[in-house]
């Protein structure tokens, strides 16, 4: 492939300009989704649904039909858009305040019931919209504005490990945890996405990957820090990897 | 089921069967009683049409369920009873919000809190003022019986269609226990059914810009123009969607004013007032919201006195306290916890006024 047409914008993102922050990774991992959306041709059936949190406005800069769920419920509304129309290619976008604390049960129970949904999860472990507060997935130490002398677990209990938790459920076709601090990881990352999507466009069940992000604004760090302290922090809370995969190797 | 033929049926089944009939292809539910007979209706009837039925895991998933099978611009309902109806407040307050058309049914028990599963008429507030956050509106419906209860569902799915806004039957566990002959109109022909190509869900198809449903723009402006449109909407509905129920007013002194089925109670009341000579007659009003201020409020020209009666501690007497506009006295008598007022009980009460 010739390097301007690599590197040209996917045709499923919009015009519009990502709100992140600098070296967020909110924008890195949508243009993956753009480009496998591309890839796969799906385009024209996909329905996004947006989450509560800095990626509220996600479904703008897509160019595919969305809308915005409630804070949590974006798997509720992602199954009730799958069941009214089969035929469409359903995807979520959620945080990790969304998914693993205000919609536990929503994940939980969509990936239970190997609802035909993508969802990809952000994992920065704090609230980045609000301002920097305490998410599920801060880790034992980490300060944040309503943990300012550091999580403890005696007090907040522990960094939840929802890749862990949902590879348990047989809905589950696809599951992943990766991030996008290096070219090989993104590389791999887009692969992982493609898998999440096969497994709904194969109708073999749920699909998630979860990608470790960085949050430079409420980390308090720079761009390059942040990916440092991602890779020296996050990663080892987080194993990443494959832990479900029940795609078959047909792709 | 014929379609011109009366049929004996249960009050939860006749509004799910209504449903059918009116096109409803989705439903999603949660389990609560008095009303697990109409989930577990749609859960039988709904596969037999090529419908979608699903059990959520709360009512909270349920409604942003429903907010998503309607923002593909189909038929989409749920029942519950009032603590169920309260988790779904979230999702009711995104879906008026988004402008979504939809119909909810709440067969209301005694509360607050657990409460009991007997009837009641204590989520009036919650149903016609707002439940969940913002400025928004519900078109309510209150049935006395089960052939209206299985028109009101038609119709609601109908002018919820028509104004994109989500419908809602108030009803209570005396309806939808009970047993009724009833008439059921032919099946919808689901190809004539409203087309929202304009704005729902349903992909680009690689012919069209994107469709974008929310409730929310972060620009104050811009958000209150939305409002500002939604309550114009709100105006003509108020306009056009009045419905209400005039039995023996002509010469009335005394104007009982009730809905649902102490509506249909009070009527019985009044034949026999009747009959002591009380010059009484029946205000019901059918839409909770759109509420017939006006149509209420020219009895107080020739009525004495206004009576309303209720399964809780008033609180539509409000909206009859608004109608009457400090014209004429009104009074109130109401049970609640369940309690079920008789006739005995209510005429004793008329017969203490007059
Ligand atoms: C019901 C409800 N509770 C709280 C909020 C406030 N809120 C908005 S975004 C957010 C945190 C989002 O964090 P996360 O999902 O981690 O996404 P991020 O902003 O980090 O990308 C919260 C608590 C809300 N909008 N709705
Ligand atoms: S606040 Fe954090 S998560 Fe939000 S856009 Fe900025 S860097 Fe990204």
């Amino acid at each position: 492939m010739a390097y301007a047409e690599r590197f040209k914008a996917p045709t499923s993102l919009s015009e519009k300009e990502f709100t992140y922050c600098p070296g967020c990774s909110h924008g890195i991992v949508h243009r993956l989704i753009a480009e496998v959306i591309d890839e796969l041709e799906i385009q024209g059936k996909t329905i996004m649904v947006a989450p509560v949190g800095c990626s509220v406005f996600a479904y703008e800069f897509f160019d595919v039909d969305g809308t915005v769920a409630a804070h949590g419920r974006a798997p509720a509304v992602a199954t009730g858009i799958k069941r009214a129309s089969p035929d469409n290619v359903v995807f979520t976008y959620q945080g990790d305040g969304d998914l693993a604390a205000i919609g536990t049960a929503e994940i939980i129970h969509a990936a239970n019931r190997g609802e035909l949904i993508t969802t990809i999860f952000i994992n920065n472990a704090i609230y980045g919209m609000t301002g920097g507060q305490m998410a599920p997935t801060t880790l034992l130490g980490m300060k944040t504005t309503t943990t300012p002398y550091g999580r403890k677990e005696n007090i907040e209990g522990y960094p939840i490990h929802v890749s862990e938790v949902l590879k348990e459920l047989s809905g589950v076709a696809f599951l992943a945890r990766t991030k996008v601090t290096t070219p090989q990881d993104v590389i791999k990352t887009k692969k992982y996405l493609k898998r999440a999507f096969y497994a709904q466009l194969n109708n073999i069940g749920f699909g998630l990957v979860e990608v470790l992000s960085t949050c430079p604004t409420n980390w308090g760090l720079t761009p390059i820090e942040s990916m440092k302290w991602l890779e020296d922090n996050m990663v080892k809370e987080f194993p990443l990897g494959v832990y479900v995969d029940k795609v078959g190797d047909v792709y | 089921m014929e379609k011109a033929e009366k049929v004996m049926v249960k009050g939860t089944e006749a509004i799910g069967e209504a449903a059918i009939r009116a096109g409803c292809r989705l439903y999603f539910g949660y389990p609560i009683t008095p009303q697990s007979e109409l989930t577990e209706y749609m859960a039988r009837r709904l596969p037999e049409v090529n419908g979608t039925f699903l059990q959520a895991e709360s009512e909270v998933a349920v409604s942003n369920m429903i907010y998503g099978a309607a923002s593909t611009g189909k038929r989409v309902m749920t029942s519950t009873s009032s603590p169920g109806f309260s988790l779904m407040q979230e999702g009711v307050s995104y879906i008026a919000g988004a402008e979504l058309p939809c119909v909810f049914v709440n067969v209301v028990r005694g509360g607050p809190g657990l409460g009991d599963i007997q009837p009641a008429q204590s989520d009036y507030f919650q149903a016609t003022k707002g439940g969940g956050h913002g400025d928004y509106k519900l078109i309510v419906y209150g049935p006395e019986s089960l052939q209206e209860a299985v028109e009101l569902t038609i119709r609601a799915f109908d002018v919820a269609d028509k104004y994109r806004i989500p419908v809602l039957l108030l009803t209570d566990g005396l309806l939808g226990q009970m047993m009724e002959p009833v008439k059921f109109p032919s099946f919808k022909n689901l190809n004539t059914l409203p087309d929202h190509s304009d704005w729902a869900l349903t992909g680009t198809k690689m012919q069209r810009e994107p469709h974008r449903v929310t409730s929310f723009d972060l620009d104050p402006v811009k958000l209150e123009k939305m409002n500002i449109q939604r309550h114009e909407k709100y105006k003509t509905i108020v306009k056009k969607e009045k419905l209400f129920e005039e039995y023996k007013l002509n010469d009335a002194e005394v104007v009982l004013v009730a809905y649902g089925t102490m509506g249909r109670i009070v009527k019985s009341v009044v034949d026999t007032a009747r009959e002591k000579g009380v010059k009484a007659g029946v205000f019901r009003p059918i839409s909770l919201w759109p509420f017939p201020y006006e149509e209420l409020g020219r009895y107080t020209e020739n009525a004495k006195l206004f009576f309303t009666i209720e399964m809780s501690f008033g609180q539509m007497l409000e909206d009859v306290r608004l109608a009457v506009n400090g014209k004429k006295p009104v009074e109130f008598y109401g049970r609640t916890g369940g309690v079920v007022p008789t006739p005995g009980e209510v005429l004793a009460k008329l017969m203490e006024l007059v």
